[in-house]
């Protein structure tokens, strides 16, 4: 097993609904997908975004897309025309879901270091 | 009823209000539409249109219109393409007004241009605040403080297709959901049932992919080194093929920038969505869980197996309400010590807030380059930045409050610490948006259609 980042096996988009933000996270391919589903948990997410997130989080399996849809309740400041964030639609918490750390099978880390990724220390 | 058209190309020609112009004359031009499609409304976009409108009543409508109509609208008119958009904002009537007026200056009629009114339902809204729940806090709508401004109803597609039917040439609508205005055309041309859930389900799938444009042919997508996106400065804006069966891919120009593939498909069908198995818009709750795209080509993605079910007996409204105003301002500390030196103004700024008596609801002060977007969620930074921007951003009840925040960061030049940028300050009023359920026999939809000769 090898750490790491979340950006090397998937990518994001987040939008947002009021005063809540979804992150579609995107296994970059179907091999990835597991990996997700069993790390990236409700309970991982709401610890990395910490303060940041003050309602529920959810959790969607889109196995048909290789993806998860994560939605944020009370994450955006109070709500886009409210808040004083800079980035009061959330857009950039894509970026923040993909400085997770995530675990790859020995075979997987060797397929990831060929393409010339990095692991985490 | 029987299918009427073989085949029908929808194209999206924007996806907000300041939307680029170019790349939808170029897909009027070359892009063989039968229906071109121009969304500009998001969530405050038209509580600001409505607070324009109330200091003109001629205006209130997308400011581009003339300009986006006058480039595209010759190329339509030769190749037989509709037209269907949202950018009558707060004022569709005086839009639709406005385009038979360029119409007819360009010498293009004749042609039939319809106002789907009706989305307005501020009256009703004031009549019933205090039995009107706000979906955002559970209180009722008479609990919020500022004065109401807007309420507008997400009209389904129903009204656009009325309007197709008596043979409009454009439409121009308020207050719509943003797929609506691409599944009307696919209603209309189809002769699809209101009730085939899975049809419509499918139809608003296709829609939900192209409503917000490029963002589905190489916009907001490009990650360097992960993520590639050719020619991402001349991006083409994307179209639906669509067959009477729903069956349909996604496309763009051939030889414009940009890229059409599974996975910048994926963050769209995602984008803005919750519940995938629930995503209720006005015509249809739609279920996105067996959703199959697949790579036919370059540029080329085949979309099938979205499924519905019967549409929401209720309709969502976006209400605005002026709660009160914003202070903002930002100065750059540099060189060695900077961060330091930025966290002493940030001391001296509260300190002064305290003295005098500043009244805020919420002071935020954000460190940019370190930590302004995520705060401790932040990956930590191993070395202090050469310049660091110091922004503080504050909401007060009343004007005085919020410009005293921005007044303060300015005199932090003279009267602070040493070696910043000078500040830059904005003041801005609040124009919040909730959201409140009326009943659908709460809106009375009507159509008013402009000909030009």
């Amino acid at each position: 097993m090898k750490t790491f980042y979340l950006r090397e096996i998937a990518h994001a988009r987040a939008g947002d609904k009021g005063d809540t933000s979804n992150i579609g996270l995107i296994a970059y391919r179907p091999e990835f997908y597991p990996v997700i589903v069993e790390q990236i948990s409700v309970d991982k997410v709401r610890a990395h975004f910490g303060a940041l997130v003050k309602g529920p989080v959810t959790r969607y399996l889109m196995p048909n897309v290789d993806a998860v849809n994560f939605v944020l309740e009370q994450s955006l400041g109070g709500g886009v025309t409210r808040s004083l964030s800079l980035d009061p639609h959330g857009k950039s918490y894509s970026a923040l879901i993909l400085t997770m750390p995530v675990s790859v099978s020995d075979e997987q880390a060797q397929a990831l270091l060929q393409q010339g990724r990095t692991p985490l220390a | 009823m029987a299918a009427r058209k073989a085949n029908l190309r929808i194209g999206a020609g924007a996806s907000y209000a300041g939307d680029r112009i170019e790349p939808a004359t170029l897909l009027a031009e070359h892009g063989k539409l039968d229906y071109l499609v121009y969304e500009t409304l998001a969530e405050r976009t038209i509580a600001l249109a409505n607070t324009q409108r109330m200091k003109d009543p001629d205006t209130g409508y997308n400011e581009l219109l003339e300009e986006r109509l006058r480039a595209a609208l010759p190329h339509c008119r030769r190749h037989g393409t509709r037209i269907v958009t949202s950018m009558g904002a707060a004022n569709p009537l005086a839009a639709a007004r406005k385009a038979a007026q360029i119409v007819h200056d360009m010498g293009l009629g004749p042609m039939k241009i319809a106002a789907v009114l009706g989305d307005d339902v501020l009256d009703y809204c004031r009549q019933h605040a205090d039995t009107l729940p706000i979906m955002e806090t559970g209180l009722p709508l008479s609990s919020l403080q500022g004065e109401l401004v807007s309420a507008n109803a997400y009209l389904g597609a129903d009204n656009i297709v009325q309007a197709l039917q008596q043979g409009a040439d454009i439409v121009i609508t308020g207050r719509v959901a943003d797929c609506s205005l691409f599944l009307a055309p696919m209603i209309h041309e189809f002769g699809w049932a209101g009730d085939d859930w899975n049809l419509l389900g499918q139809g608003q799938v296709c829609a939900d992919m192209v409503e917000c444009g490029a963002n589905v042919s190489g916009g907001f997508f490009a990650d360097p080194g992960y993520k590639e996106v050719p020619d991402l400065g001349s991006l083409g804006y994307p179209f639906l093929d669509m067959a009477p069966d729903g069956s349909c891919v996604l496309g763009k120009v051939d030889g414009t920038g940009g890229v059409i593939n599974r996975a910048i498909c994926t963050e769209q069908m995602l984008y803005e969505i919750h519940d995938p198995a629930n995503y209720i818009t006005p015509d249809v709750v739609v279920d996105f869980t067996q959703v199959r795209l697949e790579e036919i080509g370059p540029d080329r993605v085949r979309i099938s197996g979205g499924r519905g079910r019967p549409r929401p007996e209720q309709l969502k409204v976006s209400v605005g309400i002026k709660e009160g105003w914003i202070g903002e301002a930002e100065l750059t500390y540099a060189g060695l010590g900077c961060v330091n030196r930025a966290r002493l103004a940030e001391q001296v700024v509260r300190e002064r807030l305290r003295i005098g008596g500043v009244q805020l609801e919420e002071l935020r002060v954000d460190y940019i380059g370190l930590n302004s977007l995520h705060g401790a969620a932040s990956l930590p930074t191993p070395h202090e930045p050469y310049e660091v921007r110091l922004r503080f951003a504050g909401r007060a009840k009343n004007r005085r409050d919020a410009a005293k925040l921005a007044g303060e960061v300015e005199t932090l030049v003279g009267k602070g610490p040493s070696m910043s940028s000078l500040p830059r300050t904005c003041l801005r009023e609040v124009l919040a948006i909730y959201s409140v359920l009326i009943p659908r026999s709460a809106v009375e939809p009507r159509i008013v259609m402009e000909v030009v000769a």
